[in-house]
């Protein structure tokens, strides 16, 4: 608690922490559900997760142990910058062990350790509309959520397979909550979709360009739409991870040559260091 | 028998200006009925108010639905109508791309429907649609092609196999040859004529082609001025108009 004198609490005021709270709350009344909210200009730019950092700012408390991801990395720009945002303006602790932490705000990734309950995994959401790019028309889509007409969204996967021969859409992969709604589990690759579901944390959704807040309480029902002859399939590289060896994670490509040369390493940097320091080791390792 | 569409006294205003003022008329199963008239005249209106796209001021339209018999499709709740609008209906818009989703491929559009009322087995939504691009004439090969790479004949055979994809009962033609040379025309007017034939449809089409109504609509209404001056047989109006107005529009028909 080193600076609460000179800024509010985690920098938001109280109405308008307030005001989110309320559209929280309805987001996990309803899951899925996009609930508008009066978006805050934040002191970084559209695209950098200020809906995720008001969703943090309004669940955060004095006590919470705090945890920033961007592509699964603690060390990005993007992360670094959030965390110590938080640091300054709430002056919560923070910590890069996904145990340990109690809200992670997470960009485009779900981390690799499962999620337990009483944790809070906020999502930076860039386009909360799974419907955007089929039906341009917001008042079309909120009419097509209000009376479940979904049958677009398989159209969607239907020109996938005609064009592709499988569902190509690999991120912000389309799910069914609790048979209701469907909802863009924001830009995440579909490897993560299967831990949407069913999950111990409570999983809210921000987009601040938008002003969309959405939710998943624990434990709901998430269904990714797929076909019946053309089933939804978790991907990932096919190879193991290159400095700790795991076969299970989501990996990410890194050129390190001119020459075509490429390792495949874990996103989640804090599920890789862990599993390094149990003494695994994967075929590029140092 | 009841009628497939019975339309009671429905009118439309437009502020001071009247749209369709009190058209009553029953559709029969496996009926066509053309609506002709002059640009202004209410037709489009009229064709609006029947499929839903709009809300007549006064006026019923009871469509005899396959679960619960008549209803009264003004009053009946909205999911029921756009249900109604996917499934037992069909509506064919003048300019194809009204119809079409110009950015999906053909195949993606005629399976739409079949998607938006709950298929999802991809292999029977594909042969599906590639029975009705067969039906509609266009070549199974440009299945995956966009309809912007069509030709307008194209496009408008391609929006009528979305529509019927889901074998409705009632289809609603919003001047179908419009913007199409007379080949295509005859071509298409040839298609719709069959596929009415043999599935046994009922359709309303609003034209001001008077081939068209000759060729495709057992019944005519002519409207002026939002009223109905005149119904009644295809060919009794035709061969033998009353009403002055009719006998205008079948005088002015160009011969060749």
């Amino acid at each position: 608690m080193t600076r609460t004198s000179e800024y509010n609490f985690a920098y938001l005021d109280e109405q308008t922490k307030r005001m989110i709270r309320r559209a929280i709350l309805k987001g996990l009344a309803i899951p899925g559900y996009q609930v508008p909210f009066a978006s805050r200009e934040m002191p970084m730019p559209y695209g950098w997760g200020t809906g995720g950092v008001q969703v943090s700012a309004a669940v955060l408390t004095p006590d919470d142990r705090f945890k920033v991801i961007d592509q699964g990395a603690d060390d990005t720009t993007n992360a670094v910058s959030i965390r110590s945002f938080f640091e300054h303006t709430a002056g919560v602790a923070t910590t890069t062990a996904t145990a340990e932490a109690t809200v992670i705000q997470t960009r485009h990734r779900i981390p690799e350790l499962p999620l337990r309950e009483g944790q809070v995994l906020v999502y930076q959401v860039p386009i909360p509309e799974p419907l955007r790019f089929l039906e341009p028309r917001e008042s079309e889509t909120r009419k097509m959520h209000s009376l479940e007409e979904y049958g677009l969204m398989h159209v969607k996967l239907y020109e996938d397979i005609s064009r592709h021969g499988h569902i190509a859409t690999s991120y912000a992969y389309p799910v069914k909550v609790e048979g209701r709604y469907v909802m863009d589990p924001s830009p995440i690759p579909k490897f993560d979709n299967p831990k949407l579901g069913d999950c111990p944390a409570v999983q809210l959704f921000g987009a601040g360009r938008e002003q969309r807040i959405y939710a998943l309480p624990p434990y709901t029902q998430v269904v990714s739409l797929d076909f019946e002859d053309h089933p939804f399939e978790a991907s990932k590289a096919d190879h193991p991870c290159g400095l700790c060896g795991s076969d299970s994670s989501y990996l990410d490509e890194v050129i390190i040559d001119d020459a075509g040369g490429r390792m495949f390493v874990c996103s989640d940097t804090d599920y890789c260091d862990a599993r390094q320091a149990q003494g695994h080791r994967g075929k590029d390792a140092a | 028998m009841t009628p497939l569409l019975s339309v009671q006294g429905v009118s439309k205003r437009y502020g001071t200006h009247i749209g369709c003022a009190d058209v009553s008329f029953d559709l029969w199963p496996g009926e066509v009925m053309g609506i002709v008239g002059e640009s202004g005249s209410g037709k489009s209106t009229l064709l609006n108010c029947m499929a839903g796209h709009l809300v007549p001021d006064t006026g019923a339209v009871v469509f005899d639905t396959r679960a619960d018999g008549p209803r009264d499709t003004v009053t009946m709740s909205e999911p029921e109508r756009r249900m109604l609008s996917r499934t037992d209906w069909a509506f064919v818009h003048q300019h194809a791309r009204d119809g079409l989703r110009m950015g999906v491929s053909a195949g993606g559009n005629v399976g739409e429907r079949l998607m938006a009322v709950g298929a999802r087995h991809y292999g029977d939504i594909r042969d599906k649609a590639t029975d009705w691009l067969a039906r509609v004439e266009i070549d199974a090969a440009r299945i995956d092609d966009r309809p912007s790479t069509f030709s307008g004949g194209m496009q408008q055979r391609l929006q009528i196999a979305r529509n019927l994809v889901t074998g409705p009962r009632l289809i609603f033609m919003d001047e179908p040859t419009g913007g199409l040379d007379v080949s295509v025309q005859a071509r298409l007017l040839d298609l719709l004529r069959g596929l009415v034939r043999d599935m046994g449809l009922s359709a309303i089409i609003v034209t001001h082609d008077l081939a068209v109504v000759r060729l495709l609509a057992d019944r005519l209404m002519v409207m002026k001025s939002g009223h109905v001056v005149e119904a009644g047989l295809t060919d009794q109006v035709l061969d033998d108009p009353q009403h002055a107005y009719t006998q205008l529009l079948v005088s002015s028909v160009l011969q060749v």
